[in-house]
C-alpha cells in the first residue's frame, strides 16, 4: 500500500509533456539536466586505399535539453557517423557522450533511451503497422493493455489510424516515413536522432513534414538531434545548426549566426550564395581601436566591422548577395559593369564585375530599372555591417 | 520444337515410365513388366496375402518409411541447426569474403557423392582416422562405421550445402538495417534473430527443408556404404525391388508414392507462399 503511494508521488513528481500520455520513463530527480554532451569524440576509418581518414575529428558540444539541434554539412563530413555512435550503432575511437550525467558511448544500443529514424525508414516488412509501432514497446516487456494504448496514441499523432494493419509496403514514402517516426517515438526516448529522415520525400511531401516534425518536436518536448546536407531544411528547422566539414564542427549557431555571421568560407559557401572578394586591408589603429580598412576598385574607403588577421596584407570578404544594392545607401563599395543578368521572377540576378577582374553576385529586389541592362557601368552599396572578414587560417583549413 | 522434345525426354519421360509401371503387372519370372494394369503393386505397399488367399494388413513397408522419415527429420532438423547460424555468418561477412565462402560449400560439389562417401568409410572404418586418433589416445576402439549413427552422419554432411545455400540466398537479401532498429528499439541479439532475421528468412528455411528431406528420404547411398544396410529405408527398398527382388511394379509403385508425399509438401509451400505474400524458391 504504501509502495504503491510512493510510486504515486514518484509519478506526479515528473515531467509532464501534453498530448501524449505516460512521458514518465525519465525522474527528474534521476538526472536534473538532461543535456546531451559529446566530449572529444574521434572516430577514424580505414578506407579501400589504406589511408585513415577521420570521420569525427575530436567534436565536442553540448546539446540542450528540448532543443531541435541540427547536424548539417556535406556527404562524407561526419555527422551521420556521429548520430550513429550516439544511438550505439557504431563506435567512437575516443571521446565520451553523457545524458545529464550518465555516461552512455559505452551502452549497448538497447540500453540508451536514445531511439532512431533511419533514412532508409527500417520498417519491419513482415510486421503491420501497429506491429512496427509495437516492437519497441514489447522489447521494455510492457504490459499489453499498456502498449496497445500507446500504439494507438502514437498512431493517431502521426495520422495514420485507418492504416494500423497495413504492411509497410502497402504505404507511401511520406506515410512510412510517419510510421518510422511513430515507432521512434513510442518509446518516448530522451532523444530521438533523424538521418536525413525527408531525404526521400519529393519537394512537397518534405516542406509538409518539415513542419510536421515541427510540431511533433514542440509537443514532446523531446530532444531532436536532425542530420541533413540540405541547408534550407536546416536553417527552416533548428533552434541550433552545427555545421560539419571533413569530420569538424566548423561552427554551431542558431540560424541567423550561421547565416548572418559564418565564421569561415565553409560556412559562408554552404549556407546559401556568398560572394569572396580578397582586397589588400590597411591597419589603422592599434588595441582596442584597432581597425582593418578596404577601398574595392571604385568604391569609397570602408572601416570593417570585425578585425582579423591579415598576415599577407590581404583579407577576403563574404558578402551575401541579397545584401549588395545598386541603388544608394549605406556606403559605396564597388563600381564595376554588369556582365550578366537572369531573371528570376522574384529578383533580377544581377553579376558585377569589378575593375581587378572580381565578380560580383547581386540580386536586385523589384521594381526593375531600365538602365539595369548588360554592359552598364554601375556602383554596389552596402550596409558595412553586411560585410564579413574571414579568419585566414580557417579558410586555409577548409 | 526440338528443344521440347529434349526437355520433355529428360524430364518428364523417366517420370511417365515410373508412374506406368507402377500400375503394371509382374512377369511371373525375373524382372521387367507385364504390360496389364492392375493396383496390386499399391495394395502391396499396406497388405500381404497370406497362403489362404486372405488379405491382411502389413505395417513392414509402412516402418520402413516410418524409419526413412525419422532418418530423414533427423537429418533435415541438424541440417538446419547447423546451417542457420552458418548462413548466417556468411551473410554478415564482407561481400567478397561471402562469394568465396559460398565456392567452399560447394565444394563437395565437385566430387562424385560415392568418392565422399567412401572417404567416410576411411574416417570412420576400424583403422580409420577416428579410431586410429582415439588409440594414440589410449580410448578403446569403437565400432562406428556400419553403424545407424555412420548413416545419419552421412546423410548431414552429404546435405548440409543444400540447406546452407537457400538460406543463406534469403539472408544476402535480407537489408541489415532492419537488424540496426531492431537493436535501436531495445532488442538484443536473440530477439533481433527470432523476431527480424528469423521470419525473414522464412522462405530459404522452407526450401531449404524440402531440399533435404525429400532426397534424405530416398536417399540409400549412405544407409548402403555407411550403415551398412542393416536397417531397411525406403531407398534401399526400391533399389532393391529394381534390383535383387524384381519386382519392378512394386519399386515403382513406392517410388510414386514418394513423388505424391513431395507434391504434397510443395502443395503446401505454395499454399504459404501465397498467403503471406513471400516468395518461396525450391532451387538452389
Amino acid at each position: 500500500m504504501r509502495a504503491r503511494v510512493l510510486a504515486k508521488q514518484k509519478a506526479l513528481m515528473t515531467t509532464p509533456i501534453p498530448t501524449i500520455s505516460g512521458f514518465d520513463r525519465i525522474d527528474p530527480a534521476d538526472s536534473p539536466s538532461r543535456e546531451l554532451v559529446i566530449a572529444g569524440a574521434r572516430k577514424t576509418f580505414i578506407t579501400p586505399e589504406k589511408t585513415h581518414v577521420n570521420a569525427i575529428d575530436n567534436v565536442s558540444f553540448t546539446i540542450k535539453q528540448g532543443e531541435f539541434f541540427v547536424m548539417l554539412g556535406p556527404s562524407g563530413c561526419g555527422k551521420t557517423t556521429l548520430l550513429r555512435s550516439i544511438a550505439g550503432l557504431d563506435t567512437l575511437d575516443g571521446g565520451e557522450i553523457y545524458l545529464g550525467d550518465r555516461r552512455i558511448d559505452l551502452l549497448g544500443p538497447h540500453e540508451r533511451p536514445v531511439n532512431t529514424v533511419f533514412q532508409s525508414y527500417a520498417l519491419f516488412p513482415h510486421l503491420t503497422i501497429a506491429e512496427n509501432i509495437a516492437f519497441g514497446l514489447e522489447m521494455e516487456r510492457r504490459p499489453k493493455h499498456e502498449v496497445a494504448k500507446r500504439v494507438t496514441e502514437m498512431l493517431e499523432l502521426v495520422q495514420l489510424s485507418e492504416m494500423a494493419n497495413r504492411k509497410p509496403d502497402q504505404l507511401s514514402g511520406g506515410q512510412q516515413q510517419r510510421v518510422a517516426l511513430a515507432r521512434a517515438l513510442a518509446k518516448q526516448p530522451e532523444v530521438l536522432l533523424l538521418d536525413e529522415p525527408l531525404a526521400a520525400l519529393d519537394l512537397k511531401l518534405r516542406r509538409g513534414m518539415q513542419s510536421e516534425l515541427k510540431r511533433l518536436q514542440r509537443t514532446t518536448g523531446i530532444t531532436f538531434v536532425f542530420v541533413t546536407h540540405d541547408q534550407e531544411e536546416a536553417l527552416s528547422m533548428g533552434d541550433r545548426i552545427a555545421v560539419f566539414n571533413h569530420g569538424r564542427v566548423e561552427q554551431i549557431g542558431t540560424p541567423e549566426e550561421i547565416y548572418e555571421k559564418p565564421v569561415s568560407r565553409f560556412v559562408a559557401d554552404f549556407i546559401g550564395e556568398t560572394n569572396f572578394v580578397t582586397t589588400p586591408a590597411r591597419r589603422t589603429g592599434a588595441g582596442v581601436t584597432e581597425r582593418l580598412e578596404v577601398t574595392l576598385p571604385g568604391g569609397d574607403p570602408i572601416t570593417l566591422p570585425k578585425v582579423v588577421p591579415a598576415p599577407d596584407g590581404t583579407v577576403t570578404l563574404a558578402i551575401r548577395p541579397e545584401r549588395l544594392s545598386l541603388s544608394p545607401g549605406g556606403v559605396r563599395l564597388a563600381t564595376g559593369r554588369i556582365v550578366k543578368l537572369v531573371y528570376m521572377g522574384t529578383d533580377l540576378r544581377c553579376t558585377v564585375a569589378l575593375a581587378d577582374g572580381a565578380e560580383l553576385a547581386v540580386r536586385v529586389p523589384p521594381p526593375f530599372h531600365d538602365d539595369i541592362r548588360p554592359d552598364a557601368e554601375v556602383s554596389l552599396y552596402a550596409d558595412a555591417a553586411a560585410l564579413r572578414p574571414l579568419v585566414p587560417e580557417l579558410q586555409t583549413a577548409t | 520444337m526440338p528443344a521440347l522434345v529434349v526437355a520433355t525426354l529428360f524430364t518428364i519421360g523417366p517420370l511417365a515410365i515410373i508412374i506406368m509401371f507402377s500400375f503394371l503387372s509382374r512377369p511371373p519370372e525375373g524382372g521387367g513388366i507385364e504390360y496389364e494394369f492392375t493396383l496390386a503393386a499399391y495394395v502391396n505397399f499396406l497388405f500381404q496375402s497370406d497362403f489362404l488367399g486372405n488379405t491382411l494388413f502389413d505395417p513392414r513397408y509402412l516402418r520402413v518409411f516410418g524409419l526413412s522419415f525419422l532418418q530423414a527429420l533427423i537429418t533435415t532438423i541438424v541440417c538446419l541447426v547447423l546451417a542457420f547460424p552458418i548462413a548466417l555468418w556468411i551473410a554478415t561477412r564482407p561481400e567478397k569474403l561471402q562469394n568465396m565462402l559460398v565456392l567452399l560449400i560447394t565444394i563437395p560439389f565437385w566430387t562424385n557423392l560415392l568418392v565422399r562417401t567412401y572417404a567416410w568409410m576411411l574416417i570412420l572404418n576400424d583403422n580409420g582416422i577416428v579410431n586410429s586418433g582415439a588409440q594414440a589416445l589410449g580410448l578403446p576402439k569403437m565400432d562406428l562405421l556400419y553403424t545407424p549413427l555412420a548413416s545419419q552422419l552421412g546423410l548431414i554432411y552429404t546435405f548440409l550445402p543444400f540447406m546452407v545455400l537457400p538460406i543463406y540466398a534469403s539472408l544476402a537479401r535480407f537489408d541489415f538495417r532492419l537488424a540496426e532498429a531492431a537493436y535501436d528499439l531495445g532488442a538484443r541479439k536473440t530477439t533481433v534473430i527470432k523476431r527480424i532475421i528469423l521470419p525473414l528468412a522464412t522462405p530459404g528455411i522452407l526450401s531449404g527443408i524440402l531440399l533435404v528431406f525429400m532426397p534424405a528420404f530416398g536417399s540409400f547411398v549412405q544407409p548402403v556404404l555407411l550403415g551398412g544396410g542393416k536397417v531397411l529405408l525406403a531407398g534401399n527398398l526400391i533399389a532393391a525391388q529394381f534390383g535383387d527382388a524384381r519386382n519392378w511394379p512394386f519399386g515403382a509403385a513406392l517410388s510414386v508414392i514418394i513423388l505424391i508425399m513431395l507434391m504434397i509438401a510443395l502443395i503446401g509451400i505454395a499454399w504459404y507462399s501465397r498467403k503471406s505474400g513471400k516468395k518461396v524458391e525450391i532451387s538452389l
